[in-house]
């Protein structure tokens, strides 16, 4: 009895598609009108959107060929594919910026690969953020690019793992600190984190545009795209910490006492037991931030920089192909979906590997 | 001696108390205190210096100087000249406004999808994952400028489409019929008192009060109804329709373009989230629920009301609450399609007066203070719907 009862809690066999389909559908008078309304509005919305994205588009020539034509202008997309990948930077360099998009992509799929974590990440990140930086600066194209040329998604890309990745020092100490008995290092750290969780994200890239630069000793200058990262990478500590945070309350009381009677320092006991514990826990919290810090960078287009959607923005406003907002926000749109979608499947698929062990 | 044999059940000293409250290394931590007081001295001498060198004197007397530039729309009488403590209560008021359309917005249309997805109805509940996959996945600010390209797409007034008689879609803007005449301020104010008292009726944990305050919003509505009845009979309360007048929309009330874009965008983007709370909310509550409901003989109605949402919403308060915050500093995005919100006003004074330092601070002073009474509001009502046994009092 027990074991047939359990057997079908653990092993249910998913029910037959057809019942599920018929049930799902025309299960009673209500759900039968509810599948007749989906039609309709299906029937009404799609057919005049696959004629604008598919059989009406123009797909190759020029705006005159688009201005014929009454469907999407996929053409527009070919042509200025170059600026909306890379906004202002140098043509005869673009090689080098594409070469760089491509390290950081291969090197954020290997760092979600469960069998290449270790500490040798580190060392992986640390040799991708140089060659990333020699690759943009162009030193092998011969001319140097200065960063106010920098653009497109090399640089939204760089902006989210970059920040990401100079946040997490930070915010380990700053969940350490809030954890802390001590008043003074408690109370800062507290003030810190929910000040800059408390306000926009735009308010803390003013703060870098026009604040930044006065605090400086006279004099002293710094880049706009470097305050614009320092300003990035304190808003992403703060809720970075927040996810650290959680991660040291889910790891037992147990395991610090077990670790300290075996005659660990604090340090090692914190080192060696408690942080891979904790941020093997908050995996999926840091994918997840990781998809948000994507999905905001996109504010640096307010303060003036050429991000990929930035950049889109500005190919529209090209006085040749002038006006092609839709085709061009809709192909951005498909790139943000394709990385975050991604990304939140994968924390997904981390939580119930985790889960039942 | 005395105080070595001191009994247990004695209280401990001063100085125990105060190690405690301090923790430890108090002299490493005054050290630490020393030492970032002494960097903010440092950068704030640096920004005084600078500001000497732009010939700016730091301080808040701008606010009562003249602000020599104009504001698209705004709640209260606001022309170039006035000050410019008054211009940033016209970006506060305007973000007050989207804040709380976007959130009474959010939740309905929110709530309305959550349900939708367990309706078990496969195209609908599909329909709806669909929907909250693509705007989570995208940024907002695609979302806001998508919006704005297809509201000024629109056509315009002569044209303008009606979805229902008495409104217009058009390029200018969204109008829709407002009541119009002397009464007018005074239905207005009363349906806001209405709604200010149910809000409050909402937060209060005594079965007793709550009931009280919601009797007096009943009769402020009722109030509100002779109100209608009083006016509409001898002409001093009309509904003033919006109509077509030559080239453009008069009557009624009308969003600017730029309100109606940050307002859909805003309601969309974060209707997605509370779609989710919602599912997650009522998916949290036992199956077992469900069926003892069931089987002590409620309605399917009395089961929801009774004892699946009271559990739910314990799940779900917390969670809103961090949507409205969220939708209230995503409102700052309004800068970026040209809605004249507090960001917008204060990053126009920053640029004109020079006291960037001054004008931010007062941003991120206001935003502190709406996100602490949003969460207050929400705590209040969170301990009236938490669990009783888990928090004595």
């Amino acid at each position: 009895m027990t074991d047939s009862v359990l057997a079908g809690a653990q092993a249910r066999p998913a029910p037959p598609i057809w019942p599920r389909l018929r049930r799902g559908l025309l299960g009673s008078p209500v759900n039968i009108a509810i599948t007749l309304a989906m039609l309709a509005l299906a029937a009404a919305l799609l057919p005049p959107l696959l004629r604008w994205a598919v059989f009406d588009a123009v797909w190759s020539g020029t705006p005159q060929d688009c201005a014929a034509g009454t469907g999407a202008c996929w053409a527009f997309i070919g042509n200025r594919l170059r600026f909306i990948l890379f906004g202002l930077y140098p043509p005869a360099g673009q090689w080098a910026a594409g070469l760089a998009s491509l390290i950081l992509i291969a090197c954020a799929v290997l760092t979600a690969i469960p069998r290449f974590w270790g500490r040798r990440l580190g060392l992986l990140w640390l040799v991708t953020a140089v060659s990333t930086l020699l690759l943009m600066s162009g030193v092998f194209g011969g001319r140097a690019v200065p960063t106010g040329e920098w653009g497109g998604l090399p640089l939204t890309l760089m902006l989210t793992l970059g920040s990401l990745g100079c946040a997490f020092p930070i915010a380990v100490v700053l969940a350490l600190a809030r954890r802390s008995k001590m008043i003074v290092v408690r109370s800062l750290a507290i003030g810190f984190i929910e000040l800059v969780r408390g306000v926009p994200m735009i308010a803390v890239l003013y703060v870098a545009m026009l604040i930044f630069p006065l605090l400086l000793p006279a004099g002293a200058s710094i880049d706009k795209l470097l305050r614009i990262f320092v300003a990035l990478t304190l808003f992403v500590a703060a809720y970075f910490a927040e996810v650290i945070r959680a991660g040291l309350q889910a790891v037992p009381a147990g395991q610090r006492e077990a670790a300290a009677s075996l005659g660990f320092t604090p340090w090692q006991n914190l080192r060696l037991v408690i942080m891979p514990q904790a941020i093997r826990i908050v995996i999926p919290g840091i994918a997840n931030l990781a998809i948000g810090i994507l999905l905001n960078t996109t504010l640096v287009s307010v303060v003036g920089m050429m991000d990929l959607l930035n950049a889109a923005k500005t190919s529209a406003s090209d006085p040749a192909w002038i006006g092609r907002y839709d085709e061009a926000y809709l192909f951005v749109a498909v790139i943000y979906f394709v990385i975050a979608f991604g990304g939140s499947r994968y924390s997904l698929w981390l939580e119930r590997r985790a889960g039942p062990r | 001696m005395a105080d070595v044999l001191r009994p247990d059940h004695q209280r401990p000293g001063l100085l125990i108390r105060i190690s405690e409250i301090v923790g430890g290394r108090p002299l490493e931590q005054v050290g630490l205190l020393f030492g970032v007081l002494l960097l903010f001295a440092f950068l704030a001498d640096n920004g005084v210096a600078s500001m000497a060198k732009l010939g700016i004197a730091p301080g808040f007397g701008f606010l009562s100087s003249a602000a020599n530039f104009e504001i698209g729309e705004s709640l209260i009488p606001y022309s170039a000249g006035d000050t410019y403590g008054r211009a940033i209560l016209v970006g506060l008021l305007n973000t007050v406004l989207i804040a709380v359309c976007g959130c009474i917005l959010a939740t309905v249309l929110g709530t309305a999808l959550g349900i939708a997805r367990l309706s078990g109805n496969l195209l609908l509940a599909g329909f709806v994952q669909g929907y909250v996959e693509i705007v989570r996945n995208t940024p907002l600010l695609l979302q806001l400028f998508f919006w704005s390209v297809t509201i000024r797409a629109l056509p315009g007034p002569r044209q303008a489409l009606t979805p229902f008689p008495g409104a217009f879609l058009s390029n200018r803007g969204i109008f829709i019929p407002a009541p119009s005449g002397s009464l007018a301020g005074w239905l207005i104010a009363a349906l806001l008192i209405a709604t200010l008292l149910g809000a409050v009726a909402l937060t209060q944990s005594s079965e007793l009060r709550r009931r009280r305050i919601a009797q007096g919003a009943l009769a402020v509505a009722a109030l509100a109804i002779v109100l209608i009845a009083i006016g509409a009979a001898n002409g001093s309360l009309t509904l003033s329709l919006p109509v077509l007048k030559g080239f453009n929309i008069a009557g009624g009330t009308g969003l600017s373009p730029e309100f109606a874009t940050l307002l859909v965008g805003l309601v969309v983007n974060t209707s997605a989230g509370i779609a989710e709370i919602v599912r997650s909310g009522i998916q949290s509550v036992a199956r077992g629920q469900w069926e003892a409901g069931s089987a002590i003989g409620l309605s399917r109605g009395q089961l929801l009301r009774l004892v699946i949402l009271p559990q739910a919403m314990r799940v779900i308060t917390p969670m809103l609450t961090s949507s409205y915050l969220d939708l209230t500093k995503n409102s700052s995005l309004a800068v970026a399609i040209g809605y004249p919100d507090l960001v917008s006003v204060v990053n126009t004074t920053a640029n004109t007066t020079g006291q960037s330092t001054e004008a931010l601070a007062i941003l991120v002073g206001v935003y502190l203070a709406l996100n602490l009474s949003v969460s207050a509001v929400m705590n209040r009502y969170n301990r009236t719907t938490a669990l009783r046994g888990m928090h004595p009092r």
